[in-house]
């Protein structure tokens, strides 16, 4: 036998049944306490000795947590449906073929086996200072190592900044939000639904979590509402490398056409902010337009007003202009 | 109390394993450490090689991020288990054959997300297997020959029926 490794700092390990016995452990340990999905971000932390909780809430044996089913006119996705399960769902890939796209660029095919829909939304930033265990703003501490003039800050904000200058990673958070999609969340007895909008938050809301998400809450679904079912859609990650990689940017736009005409349209952004970014004024600036050419270049121009770039990373501007306007081009005849 | 060691009951390569381990415990940290089956590869411990990678109930999955608690009542598929009573598994053979692997660190991980693809198609094309490989790294033999040796074991099996 070989010798017995200690990597992880201890904790105490629970797999609660129900979504009221999670519930009760986490209102039970506070702070202490770590909901655990699918651990892709979570182990990271844990065997970094980083983040060192004393209680891990497992939410894998609660089933209906993954279950995705009709709700309304449109779908709900439990908070522990897996990548996998969502790319190869066929109502998904019928009807909100946005998502089944995001969901399939997201890193590799182990990840997505294991990597859940709720945990992808609530995962952390993966700026590698505070990763790294950097007492930055978001650890607590008091200043940004990726903002200083010495940075390396290649895939940082340029939009969004307060103080911390990280951007959100995840890849279906843009098609979610293109989608109107709402989160619901179950604090002890009380059950919010949350757009997405205000779901994920920034640093000016507060720097140290990405989402609204705190000690006691569980996500325990994600509601698609049938709006958007069968829309025209656009999704494009640009990455470092073909293989797996986080995005440095992507956009997930959804359109009604009425013929030739912008009927109405969704167009959100990540990898620029410390959250996705629905870009309400390229919306506006399309919506009641034929759709051509002009109009997409004008859409990339509308969506770069505002942007500020870092020492490196001038070249996520004109990424996301002409994201955002091969996206609009995506719908002319 | 954090730190303190349970009984955890396996399914492992058909055989029922109880042992005792520290409840923070990862799959891959059970297999090596307390089990001594050191086939699957410790890499990056992140998530991030694949060199890790076991059959839980068949799919392939990180078990450097698997709690060993999660594997309970599944069946779990090592590198070790593929080999049947008749010898080894034909991908086991065709990378033999087709010198697809150096140093052999990623061997392990990238035999069982090979074997989960065979058993799901039988003859996959050249992009599927790329894609069942995107979560296996290799840092040393290159990817072609690792190509070839399983369109070589997917011949072989589809021939065998
Ligand atoms: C090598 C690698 C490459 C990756 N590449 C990509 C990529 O290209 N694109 C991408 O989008 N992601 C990528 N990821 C991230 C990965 O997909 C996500 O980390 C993963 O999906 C997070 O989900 P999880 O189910 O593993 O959650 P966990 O890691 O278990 O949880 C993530 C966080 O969310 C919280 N949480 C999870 N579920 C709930 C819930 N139901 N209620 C309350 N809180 C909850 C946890 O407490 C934790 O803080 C990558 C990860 C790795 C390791
Ligand atoms: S050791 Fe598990 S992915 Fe690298
Ligand atoms: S054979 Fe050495 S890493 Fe693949």
């Amino acid at each position: 036998m070989g010798t017995i490794r200690d990597m992880i700092a201890p904790f105490d390990f629970f797999q609660p049944a129900t979504v009221d016995d999670a519930l009760a452990l986490l209102s039970e340990h506070g702070d202490d306490a770590w909901v655990l999905a699918g651990g892709l971000d979570s182990f990271d932390w844990f065997k970094d000795r980083i983040k060192r909780p004393k209680v891990v809430v497992d939410l894998g044996v609660i089933e209906s947590l993954s279950a995705i089913s009709e709700s309304g006119d449109g779908l709900e996705i439990g908070a522990m449906a897996s990548l996998t399960s969502i790319v190869n769902h066929a109502r998904i890939r019928a009807d909100y073929p946005l998502l089944t796209t995001a969901a399939e660029h997201v890193a590799t095919p182990q990840i997505r086996n294991q990597g859940t829909l709720g945990g992808n939304v609530s995962q952390d930033t993966r700026c590698w200072y505070y990763r790294s265990g950097w007492p930055c703003y978001r650890a607590g501490g008091n200043t940004c190592y990726a903002a200083a003039p010495q940075a390396m800050n290649r895939e940082h904000c340029i939009l969004g900044a307060s103080r911390c200058v990280a951007v959100s990673p995840s890849d279906t958070a843009p098609a979610l939000f293109a989608l109107d999609a709402t989160m619901v969340v179950r604090h002890g007895r009380r059950e919010r639904v949350i757009d997405a909008e205000d779901f994920f938050i920034g640093p000016s809301t507060d720097i140290t979590r990405m989402t609204i998400l705190e000690a006691g809450d569980l996500l325990t679904s994600i509601r698609i509402p049938a709006q958007w079912a069968g829309a025209r859609v656009y999704y494009e990650k640009v990455r470092d490398r073909g293989s797996w990689d986080f995005a440095l940017e992507s956009v997930a736009a959804a359109f009604r056409m009425d013929g030739d005409m912008v009927a109405d349209a969704r167009v959100v952004v990540n990898g620029v902010a410390p959250y996705p970014v629905r870009l309400e004024a390229v919306e506006r600036s399309i919506i009641g337009s034929r759709a051509s050419e002009d109009l997409a270049i004008g859409a990339g121009e509308v969506a770069i007003q505002g942007v500020r770039s870092l020492r490196h990373n001038d070249y996520k501007v004109p990424m996301m202009r002409n994201l955002v306007k091969r996206a609009v081009r995506s719908v002319v005849a | 109390m954090a730190g303190t060691t349970e009984v955890v009951r396996l399914n492992v390569n058909g055989d029922t394993r109880e042992v005792g381990v520290p409840t923070h415990y990862t799959l891959l940290e059970t297999l090596r450490y307390v089990l001594a089956l050191t086939g699957s590869k410790q890499g990056c411990d992140k998530g991030d090689c694949g060199a890790c990678t076991v059959l839980l109930d068949g799919v392939p999955t990180l078990s450097c991020i698997t709690p060993v608690w999660e594997a309970e009542g599944k069946s779990v598929t090592t590198v070790e288990g593929l080999a049947g009573p008749s010898g080894p598994h034909p991908l086991q053979d065709e990378f033999d054959l087709n010198g697809a692997a150096q140093c052999g660190f990623c061997t392990p991980g990238i035999l069982c997300s090979a074997a989960a693809l065979l058993e799901r198609t039988g003859t996959p094309t050249r992009d599927e297997i790329k894609e069942a490989l995107a979560g296996n790294l290799c840092r040393c033999t290159g990817y072609t020959k690792i190509y070839d040796a399983i369109e070589a074991a997917a011949e072989r099996m589809s021939a065998a029926g």
